[in-house]
């Protein structure tokens, strides 16, 4: 037995934990032996989490800490894991949909569009343009309200409170609108295959154009805040470097990726809804610290607003659902008013949507967080023969795995935050 | 079915099928995107090739299937990107039920190693030589891999040990 297990008693899942303590010893075990004396005692193994306020969910650190530097850290996760790829499999395609809602619950609506595009892709459903224009608004204000709460944590996490209140009186103008929009603030499910649930309401029109015209206000007031803040920038700058050599090898992506000088994003590489028609910039930088992802996504939530602004002038009037019934679900007024539309509605629910057998498609959205995929087999019946999710916020949770080592142990909350894993994602 | 692959594709099938020609199996596509079957044993250096000569240096996904058959049953498909083009490619290969082993490509790309546990937690294929092999979500102590099509939805009963309510108590 080595040197860690030698010395705890794990009350529970003892194979777990005890694997765990002999993976971190073995964590490029070259470097332990060059300095094996400890004279002053400074070594340490701290766990962190997963009940930790810092961790942004059940995120459970191990770090072998000499001192205050972390020498080794090992992540271990699955706290939040549901088994929604398994539930998938016993659901039918729109049936999931508010199962998606949970996974990146920052972001909802992009998970709600990934799912369906992908089903689309798989059925080869028309979706009506205006649709198409709904889902991209909503799609960059999910955006905006998970970079909100990324800022807000992240300069909690840096010792400022009171910013915290400030991107959460913006994030609840948004979820106004969604309320508005789709009649939930919070898991909206509003985006349906083939289609959306719903059209945009005056008030919500009205409601999205105030945001899109005092937003831009509120980011130029905190940029003047952070840019030049000396605190902001000494706990920030050269702090969980992504080098950009590793950023692709160790699989970083989204912000994380893009901070590290790729200018890698779906809406670029595979131009998927209205993407292509509109303009707008993916902002990179070429440090790969904090401060650079920090500088990311504040650009990011500029151009969410530029692209906003320009759906709502190419916003054609029209349908917002395809007119299939083996596609889509009817609207409510042929439901409650035709004997043809109350059986479709009927079947969609019951059956649902059913793509040819053998069939695979994946389709990726760029999400607040990465790059979000869906992996579907079908088998010709209404349910998934295997649903896979390619969630971002794993890939970057391995990210992180690889730069905390060498850092000081102040630093992993803020590198946590700069990372910004959501835990309903990575543990699916 | 005629295929309609774009010069990166076709390179990369090209190059294969006479770098590699014993472990190409087949080449099709669904819904876009291309996907090419080779043989297990030699994916490292499938993987190796695809990523100098063919530049697809990020590799986004590696996705186990279960295919429920009694030959081949599990499937391991790894997805990869190739920035300078934008092509994704996916590779597929089999493996048995008994004991269904393969070999890591971590070596190839560093990424591959929380992917490979992901596969190897919800499947129980086994990837050699990987330099970390443990489950990634459920404890070491779960003894069945969910994502198995014979695992019940609802899970075993008494299959994972909870912590005590009281847990000074002993």
């Amino acid at each position: 037995m080595n040197e860690i297990n030698s010395k705890v008693k794990p009350k529970f899942f003892e194979k777990h934990q005890r694997s765990i303590y002999k993976s971190l010893e073995d964590k490029h075990t070259t470097i332990e032996e060059i300095d094996a004396e400890d004279p002053l005692n400074a070594k340490m193994i701290l766990n962190m989490g997963p009940q930790h306020p810092a961790t942004h969910g059940v995120l459970r650190l191990i770090l072998q800490l000499r001192g205050e530097l972390i020498e080794k850290a090992k992540i271990d996760i699955g706290y939040l894991h549901r088994g929604v790829e398994k539930i998938a499999e016993n659901k039918t395609y729109q049936e999931f949909m508010p199962y998606t809602d949970r996974m990146d619950y920052l972001s909802p609506y992009s998970n709600n569009v990934a799912l369906c595009l992908a089903v689309e892709k798989l059925a080869e459903v028309e979706v009506p343009e205006r649709a198409q224009y709904i889902r991209m608004i909503c799609m960059e204000l999910a955006r905006i309200s998970s970079h909100l709460l990324w800022l807000g944590t992240m300069v909690m996490d840096a010792g400022a409170i009171s910013f915290f209140i400030w991107t959460f009186r913006e994030r609840e103008k948004i979820y106004d609108i969604f309320d508005e929009v789709a009649g939930h603030r919070f898991t909206v499910s509003h985006s349906r295959i083939g289609g959306v649930a719903n059209d945009f309401t005056n008030d919500a029109v009205a409601r999205i154009k105030e945001f899109v015209e005092t937003f831009p206000n509120e980011l130029k007031d905190w940029h003047r805040l952070l840019d030049r803040n000396r605190i902001f920038i000494d706990r920030n700058k050269d702090v969980g470097i992504v080098r950009t050599e590793d950023a692709l090898d160790i699989g970083a992506t989204g912000p994380v990726l893009r901070a590290a000088g790729y200018g890698v994003d779906q809406r670029i590489i595979t131009p998927y809804l209205k993407y292509d028609e509109v303009d707008f910039e993916v902002p990179t930088r070429l440090e790969g610290d904090n401060l650079a992802r920090y500088f990311v996504r504040m650009e990011e939530m500029a151009e969410s607003i530029r692209i906003i602004e320009q759906c709502f002038d190419k916003m054609p009037k029209g349908p917002i659902r395809a007119n299939n019934a083996k596609h889509a679900y009817p609207s409510k007024d042929e439901v409650y008013y035709s004997m043809e539309g109350m059986i479709h509605d009927f079947m969609m629910t019951d059956t649902g949507i059913c793509p040819p057998a053998g069939k695979e498609v994946y389709h990726a959205v760029e999400s607040p967080k990465g790059e979000l995929g869906y992996f579907i087999q079908s088998d010709g019946t209404g349910h998934p023969w295997r649903l896979k999710v390619n969630a971002p916020s794993f890939r970057n949770l391995q990210v992180l795995e690889n730069i905390l080592d060498g850092e000081m142990v102040a630093d992993t909350v803020v590198i946590i935050g700069g990372i910004d894993p959501v835990m309903g994602e990575a543990d699916k | 079915m005629s295929l309609e692959l774009n010069d990166t594709i076709q390179g990369v099938v090209d190059g294969l099928s006479s770098d590699f020609s014993e472990d190409l199996i087949e080449v099709y596509q669904s819904c876009g995107h291309t996907y090419i079957r080779v043989e297990a044993e030699n994916i490292i250096e499938i993987c190796k090739y695809l990523k100098t000569r063919h530049h697809f240096i990020y590799l986004t996904d590696i996705i186990g299937t279960d295919r429920y058959t009694s030959d081949e049953r599990f499937e391991v498909i790894y997805n990869m990107l190739n920035l300078r083009t934008r092509d994704r490619l996916f590779i597929k290969i089999r493996v048995e039920e008994k004991d269904p082993k393969v070999n890591t490509v971590t070596s190839v790309w560093k990424s591959a190693s929380w992917l490979e546990r992901e596969v190897y937690d919800m499947y129980g294929v086994h990837f050699g030589g990987h330099p970390d092999l443990r489950r990634i979500y459920m404890p070491e102590d779960f003894e069945y891999f969910p994502l198995r099509k014979e695992f019940p939805l609802l899970g075993i009963p008494g299959s994972i040990e909870l912590p005590n309510t009281t847990p000074d108590t002993e």
